[in-house]
Order: C-alpha cells, then sequence, then structure tokens
C-alpha cells in the first residue's frame, strides 16, 4: 500500500512538470490573442475602431466559416483540401443562375454545390477508403476544373438582380450580413461539437477510430458528414465573396483562402492528428492571422515580413502541440 | 575482463506509469551461450530485454557490458557495444530487398553514393557464413514470415552484433519454421554470439537454452541452468503463489440456470474453425490459450467488430443478428477490449464522455447531450467499480493503468449488459487492482450476468472461471469442467503443437 501511495505522488509530480506545454497548448492562443489585441489597440489609434473590426470580420468571414467547419473535418480525423476549389465553384454556380432563379434561389443552389461536392469527398474517403488528403486533392483539382468549363474561363459578372449583393455588401442592424452569417454558422458547429451526441462521436472517430468503432461509433458515417459540412462551409463561403464582387469567377484565389483557413485550425490549437480542439479556437486562430495583416498594414510594415511572420506562428503552433503530446 | 559476464543487470528497475514492469532484477548472461527468459504475460521478461538492448530506460539499477557499466539511451547505443534486439514485430522495409534491409543505415557509400557492387559482396560473405539460402535480390515483403526473422538475423549479424536480444522470435511461425529458427540459433551460439532468448513456449526454451532465468511480476525468481528443469518446474517457479488467496470464492450458477448466450458453428473466413460455446446466466465461462491462439478473434467476431463467414448466434434461445459492434451493444453485448489503449479508451478525453460513448442515446435527447444526466450516471458507474479518481472530468491518460482497467468496466456495465466479453481484464494492471478486477467480475455474474472471461494468465482463468475451454490454432480443443479444470489439463491442450515439436527435435 506505501508504494502505491509513493506512485501517486510520483504521477503527480510527473503531471505537474508537464503542466507548463500543456498550458501552452491548451491557451497559448488565448494569451496571443489578447495580447496582439492590446498591443495593436496601442500602438495604432485606428485598430481599435469599430469600423476596423468589422471591416476585419467581414474580410475575413468567408475564411472563417470555411475554417469552422473544416475544424470538424480535422477533429474527426479527416483532412479537406478541396474547399478552395469548392469555394470558388460555388460562386460560379450562383452568379451564373441568379438572372434565372433569383438572388436567393442562386446562393441556396449555390451553398447546395459546395454540400454536393462534400457529400462526393465524404464517400469517397469513407466507402471507397481513399486517403483523405489525396481524394481531396484529386476532387479539388475536378472541382476547379467544372468551375473552368461552367465560366469558359471568363468572369460572370451578376448586373440583375440587384440583390444579389445583399448578401455580401448589405447591412443587418448595422453590422453586414456576411458577418452575421458567420456568426450563425459558427455557433452552429460550436453547438454541435461540444453540445450533441453527433460531437462526441466526431471527436472519438478522430482521437480513437478503433475504441470509437467498438463504441458502437459509426465512424464512416461521422467522418462524411463533417466533409459535407465542410463542403457546406466552403459553399456559404463561395457565396458570400460572389455576391460582394457581384462576380463569379473560377480562379477567386480559393486556395489562398482554403491555406488561411488550415493555418487558422492549427493556430488556434486544433490537433491535425484529429480528436481534439474546439470551434472558438479556430475563430481566435483565424482572427490572430487577421489582427496580424491588419496590424501589419496599420504600421505600414512590408508585407512581405507578414508572410513570414504568419509562417512561424504555424510552425510554432504545431510545434507546441506535438511537443506536448510526446512528453505525456 | 574475459571473466565478466557478457552482460549483466544489477537490481534494474523499470515503471511504466502505474506499473512497475521490473522490481531490481539482478542476471548474468554468459558470452556465448543462450539465455531465456521466461514468464507469464506480463512478468516482464519482454521489458528486461528491451532495457538489455536499448529499446528502454532503465529507471534504476545498472547494466553492464563486458563488465563495464554502460547506459543505453537508444537502440543505436546498444549496438554500438554489439547488443541488439530482434523484436516481435518484424520491422523490416518490406517494399525493399533483402540486401537493402540488412544494410539498411550501414550501407559502404561514398558521399552518398550506394555502391551496390560491394553491398552485394558483404552479404554474400554474410550469407555464407549464416548459411539461410535466402536469395539478394527479392523484396522483404515477399519472403515469408520465417525468412524474413532470417533477414532481421542478418542484418544484426551484419552490424556485427555479439549479442542479440530474441524477443518471441517463433510466435509467428510454422511448427516445422520454427524448429529450424532453433538451428539457426543453435549454429549462432556455435559461433561465438550470445542470444538471450525471450519465450513463451517453454518446450522451445529446454531445448536450445543453457540457462533459464524465470520472472514473475517484475520480479526476478530463479536462474538456473536448463539442464534438469522441467515445463513443470518452470511453469510451477512462473506461477509461484498460491492461488486461491488472490481470488474471490467461486460461486458457480444453480444447475437449473438458464442459458443466456450461446453460438454455434462458428467460423471466420481467416482462421476460426467451428466454434461452438454457452454461457448460463451466472456463469463465467474461461477462453484460455496461447497468444495467437484465436481468443481475441473468438471475442471481435462474436462483438460484431469482425466479419462472420458461419455462425449462428442465440441471446435467451432467441437467435440474433450482429453485424456490427452498434448491433451487438443494442443487443446487450459488451466487449472489453484487449488492449485499453488502442481499442478500448480515447486517452485524451474525460472519463465521462469515455463512459457515456457507447450509451449516449441514454444520456441525450434530440441529439443533445444532457450534461446533468451524464455526469450523473458517469459519476454513479465511476462510483460503483471504485475508480480512484479527483474527478470524473479529468483525462483518461493521467489515471494508472488499474484505473484506467476500472473506467473500461464503468463504461461496459452503463447498460447491465446480458453478456459481458472481458478480453485480458488485468493487463498492465498492478497486483492491487487485480483483486479489485477479479472481485467485480464475480459479483457480476453473481447479479446474473453471463461473463466470457479471456486471459493469457492461466492463474487467472483457473481462479475465476467455473468452465473452461482451451483454444489452439482458431479451435476449441478442449472443454474442461469441475475437477478437470486444471493447470496441467489446460497448459496440455495449450502446448500440444509445441509438445510435438520438442518430440521431434529430441528424435
Amino acid at each position: 500500500m506505501t508504494t502505491r501511495t509513493e506512485t501517486d505522488v510520483v504521477r503527480r509530480l510527473d503531471v505537474r512538470r508537464l503542466s507548463g506545454l500543456s498550458a501552452a497548448r491548451d491557451y497559448g492562443i488565448v494569451f496571443s490573442f489578447i495580447a496582439l489585441f492590446i498591443t495593436l489597440s496601442f500602438a495604432s489609434n485606428v485598430f481599435f475602431s469599430r469600423i476596423n473590426l468589422l471591416n476585419i470580420l467581414d474580410q475575413w468571414s468567408a475564411t472563417l466559416i470555411i475554417a469552422v467547419a473544416g475544424t470538424l473535418v480535422f477533429i474527426a480525423g479527416g483532412f479537406d483540401l478541396s474547399v478552395g476549389s469548392i469555394f470558388a465553384v460555388s460562386g460560379v454556380v450562383a452568379a451564373l443562375t441568379a438572372s434565372h432563379i433569383g438572388a436567393w434561389g442562386a446562393i441556396l443552389l449555390g451553398v447546395g454545390m459546395g454540400l454536393g461536392c462534400g457529400v462526393v469527398n465524404g464517400i469517397l474517403t469513407t466507402v471507397g477508403r481513399i486517403n483523405a488528403f489525396i481524394a481531396t486533392l484529386a476532387t479539388s483539382i475536378m472541382i476547379g476544373g467544372i468551375a473552368l468549363v461552367l465560366t469558359g474561363g471568363s468572369l460572370i459578372s451578376v448586373l440583375s438582380p440587384a440583390s444579389f449583393t445583399t448578401l455580401g455588401r448589405a447591412n443587418f442592424i448595422t453590422v453586414k450580413y456576411s458577418i452575421w452569417t458567420f456568426l450563425a454558422f459558427a455557433l452552429a458547429c460550436g453547438y454541435l461539437l461540444s453540445r450533441t451526441t453527433f460531437g462526441r462521436a466526431v471527436y472519438a472517430s478522430g482521437g480513437n477510430p478503433e475504441a470509437a468503432r467498438l463504441s458502437g461509433v459509426r465512424v464512416g458515417l461521422v467522418r462524411s458528414a463533417t466533409f459535407a459540412l465542410s463542403g457546406m462551409g466552403a459553399g456559404i463561403a463561395g457565396v458570400i465573396v460572389a455576391s460582394r464582387v457581384a462576380t463569379g469567377q473560377a480562379d477567386s484565389g480559393g486556395l489562398s483562402i482554403a491555406l488561411d483557413a488550415v493555418a487558422g485550425i492549427v493556430i488556434g490549437g486544433t490537433s491535425i492528428l484529429g480528436g481534439a480542439g474546439a470551434v472558438w479556437r479556430t475563430v481566435l486562430g483565424v482572427l490572430l492571422l487577421a489582427m496580424i495583416g491588419n496590424g501589419f498594414n496599420l504600421l505600414n510594415v512590408n508585407s512581405t515580413y507578414q508572410r513570414i511572420f504568419q509562417g512561424a506562428i504555424i510552425l510554432v503552433a504545431v510545434g507546441v502541440d506535438a511537443w506536448s503530446r510526446r512528453s505525456s | 575482463m574475459t571473466d565478466a559476464p557478457h552482460v549483466e543487470t544489477r537490481d534494474l528497475s523499470k515503471r511504466f506509469g502505474g506499473v512497475q514492469a521490473l522490481h531490481e532484477v539482478s542476471v548474468s548472461i554468459v558470452r556465448g551461450t543462450v539465455h531465456a527468459l521466461v514468464g507469464e504475460n506480463g512478468a516482464g521478461k519482454s521489458t528486461l530485454g528491451k532495457v538489455i538492448a536499448g529499446v528502454h530506460q532503465p529507471d534504476g539499477g545498472a547494466l553492464l557490458v563486458d563488465g563495464v557499466p554502460v547506459q543505453f539511451g537508444s537502440p543505436r547505443a546498444a549496438l554500438l557495444h554489439g547488443v541488439t534486439t530482434i523484436a516481435q514485430e518484424i520491422s523490416l522495409v518490406p517494399t525493399r530487398t533483402v540486401v537493402e534491409n540488412v544494410f539498411l543505415g550501414i550501407e559502404t557509400a561514398r558521399l552518398g553514393h550506394v555502391d551496390r557492387r560491394a553491398l552485394r559482396r558483404r552479404y554474400d560473405e554474410l550469407e555464407e557464413w549464416a548459411g539461410f539460402g535466402i536469395p539478394a535480390g527479392v523484396p522483404v515483403g515477399a519472403l515469408r514470415i520465417a525468412d524474413q526473422q532470417k533477414v532481421e538475423i542478418l542484418r544484426a549479424l551484419a552490424r556485427e552484433a555479439r549479442l542479440i536480444v530474441m524477443d518471441e522470435p517463433t510466435a509467428a511461425l510454422t511448427a516445422s519454421e520454427a524448429a529450424r529458427l532453433l538451428e539457426v540459433v543453435g549454429s549462432l551460439r556455435a559461433r561465438g554470439t550470445t542470444i538471450v532468448f525471450v519465450s513463451h513456449f517453454l518446450d522451445e526454451v529446454l531445448s536450445i537454452a543453457d540457462t533459464v532465468t524465470v520472472l514473475r511480476d517484475g520480479r526476478l525468481v530463479q536462474t538456473t541452468p536448463a539442464a534438469g528443469q522441467t515445463t513443470g518446474s518452470i511453469v510451477t517457479a512462473m506461477l509461484g503463489r498460491s492461488m486461491e488467496a488472490n481470488f474471490p470464492p467461486k460461486m458457480p450458477p444453480p444447475a437449473d440456470a438458464p442459458v443466456v448466450f450461446s453460438v454455434e458453428g462458428l467460423e471466420t473466413k481467416r482462421f476460426l474453425r467451428d466454434i461452438s460455446l454457452e454461457i448460463r446466466a451466472g456463469e463465467i465461462l474461461g477462453l484460455a490459450g496461447l497468444v495467437g491462439s484465436g481468443r481475441s478473434e473468438v471475442a471481435h467476431a462474436l462483438f460484431g467488430a469482425d466479419a462472420r463467414s458461419a455462425g449462428v448466434l442465440r441471446l435467451d434461445g432467441e437467435e440474433i443478428k450482429v453485424r456490427s459492434p452498434r448491433q451487438a451493444i443494442g443487443h446487450g453485448i459488451a466487449l472489453l477490449p484487449e488492449s485499453r489503449k488502442t481499442q478500448g479508451l480515447l486517452m485524451g478525453r474525460s472519463i465521462r464522455e469515455n463512459v457515456t460513448l457507447p450509451h449516449l442515446d441514454e444520456v441525450s435527447t434530440a441529439g443533445r447531450v444532457q450534461r446533468s444526466v451524464e455526469r450523473r450516471r458517469a459519476t454513479e458507474l465511476v462510483e460503483r467499480v471504485d475508480v480512484r479518481t479527483p474527478g470524473i472530468g479529468i483525462p483518461v491518460h493521467e489515471l494508472s493503468g488499474g484505473n484506467q482497467q476500472k473506467t473500461l468496466f464503468a463504461k461496459w456495465l452503463f447498460r447491465r449488459p446480458r453478456l459481458l466479453i472481458a478480453d485480458e481484464p488485468t493487463r498492465g494492471v498492478d497486483v492491487g487492482a487485480k483483486r479489485a478486477i477479479y472481485d467485480l467480475i464475480a459479483a457480476l455474474a453473481a447479479e446474473g450476468m453471463a461473463v466470457l472471461l479471456i486471459s493469457s494468465e492461466l492463474e487467472e482463468v483457473l481462479g475465476l472461471a467455473h468452465r473452461v475451454h482451451v483454444m489452439r490454432g482458431g479451435e476449441i480443443v478442449a472443454r474442461l469442467e469441475g475437477d478437470q479444470i486444471s493447470e496441467d489439463a489446460v497448459m496440455a491442450a495449450a502446448f500440444a503443437t509445441e509438445l510435438a515439436l520438442a518430440g521431434r527435435e529430441s528424435a
């Protein structure tokens, strides 16, 4: 019995020794976010203003939505490389159909297109057992091709109906629709992940798929659902941007948005190995990236340095995750 | 110098989390001999082999090579002293050729350019010396397991290993392949190589080893010359303590207890043949056999986790369909899997989330988890199985092995299963927690649950089960009840093939 007590003491000491690194992993994003926010508020008198902050949210709403949905894919143990192409094709579909079926019909169709692509990704990676990275790389190329075919390589300008630009440009209670859409989507995904049985299944499927299966979780179905959600998120993001610029185009910068989304997810502290993470983390992670860009602009720092800085932050975030895992 | 043993351990200790895997073990291994390490599963024999080969680092004590204290930070460091290991799992690159694998990491190269002809020459020399007859240019993945093992041995020899730790080298081999491997071991010894032979096949050990060290619960029991030992004397040393004291009293079910669960003619495509068994209410049926005899495969097939090619499952006499774990859970079947880490628990999530994972529909309404209900049910279960924890919110990886195992029990007692399949319920658990788990299993059976107990620890099966089935090669080869249940009977049934092998060896 005495030996047992000694072991408990040893274990507790072990836990304490690790706590520094674990805390960095668990709350590093919160500290970093607050620190940067305060620093920028003092360094620039423009940063902490309603206009600037709302502007950041509006500019990053598409990335935020994609990243929030992508968080669920990561946690379930998947990876979705195709969101950039889905983002583009959804905007194209909405722009092409707006004059025929009306603004809101076109927007719904665009989102539906994204959802459909996501479902295909889900089927390929679970039923088809193709590695998620490769499968979504392939569908990404194909979907990008579809967008090119649909547009014939040219810009699709939406001249009418005028209401097509409501989602991207208009205000609702003095805040842009795009921001409201992001807030609603993030809250819904956060709720899904943290409060529902589906959310539990998502964590289990990514954390330990074999244990999840032996616990009666339908791992394939759960992962497919996260891919569908990710596709839908990319669809929503696509129509927001198409609506903002009243244009659909096959090459709409989807790749860079997709990379920013992945960066935001890992900076927030969601593990690329699956099984751990949260929606709020991703929101903070993307906003940290956004603030870096915004801050560099406000302080007139060369934008080249901005990318170097952002890249370094990603390495630190992923490194802390890996180191804290190894020591535990 | 030459008088010193080749490798010596002095009061070597090693701890994994809550488990003391080695406790002050002192062993001397004489140069040019085959030194066997035996013991039950979990006795520490593999751990000792891995410490000697630098795979694990000891927490206490000393390791000496040629009388000089050494500290191996890695297998690579051990190799610099001529010590290496051949692991249970083959660790070759299957898509590369035999030559490439043998010299992986020690290629003859100039400025990174590999000199293939020189490699080939070195291989031919090595192969001539060893005489295995393995073609040089074939991808390793195309070889049989036995030949892959020889490639591993060649690799060890290419690194000029003078001491090779072999961890269960014959476990994956057929009887005749095993016999040939033993010949190889004999010829290595004849050439002066020291072999540390970790095995649970006692007949093999007796036929090849010069010295036998027996371990039990991480402690050294004895080191003796192999000559003069018998399987019986070694088993006695392995089991050691008297059995009754460590187990709760057996309470066999009443004679008229109904059959709760039965299976008839269960087969799987790859392995299991004609498995039939039935378990009555309140009965603990033990499933014994060597590692690899098919016990866990039975558990997984009954639970719907592995596909069955034949077999009828019945619960309370009525046929049930179990094609997935989900369906099994719905029918009240619970599986405590063999490995809590890879199959049982989400190590990074809380006790609460782990306990309720298979039963979320019972703690949720319309897909929303009712946290207060969940917390209450999880707390009840955790208290019921006596998990020692500051709270149900802490992640499972912070618990000791015993408490993790109890958490696994809590997880599967949520719905009061009709059939509980417990696969290695005390693996990696320290002695104190073992008794608590035995008491729990006995109590569950006494309440009328049907229990299928699978264990590699013979004394566990003997001490708990009311009836015992013994498996070998994917079949049930013996059904023992009442007075028939004994160590000798189980061993005889489980080891039959190896006895035959030993017979051929001595002939």
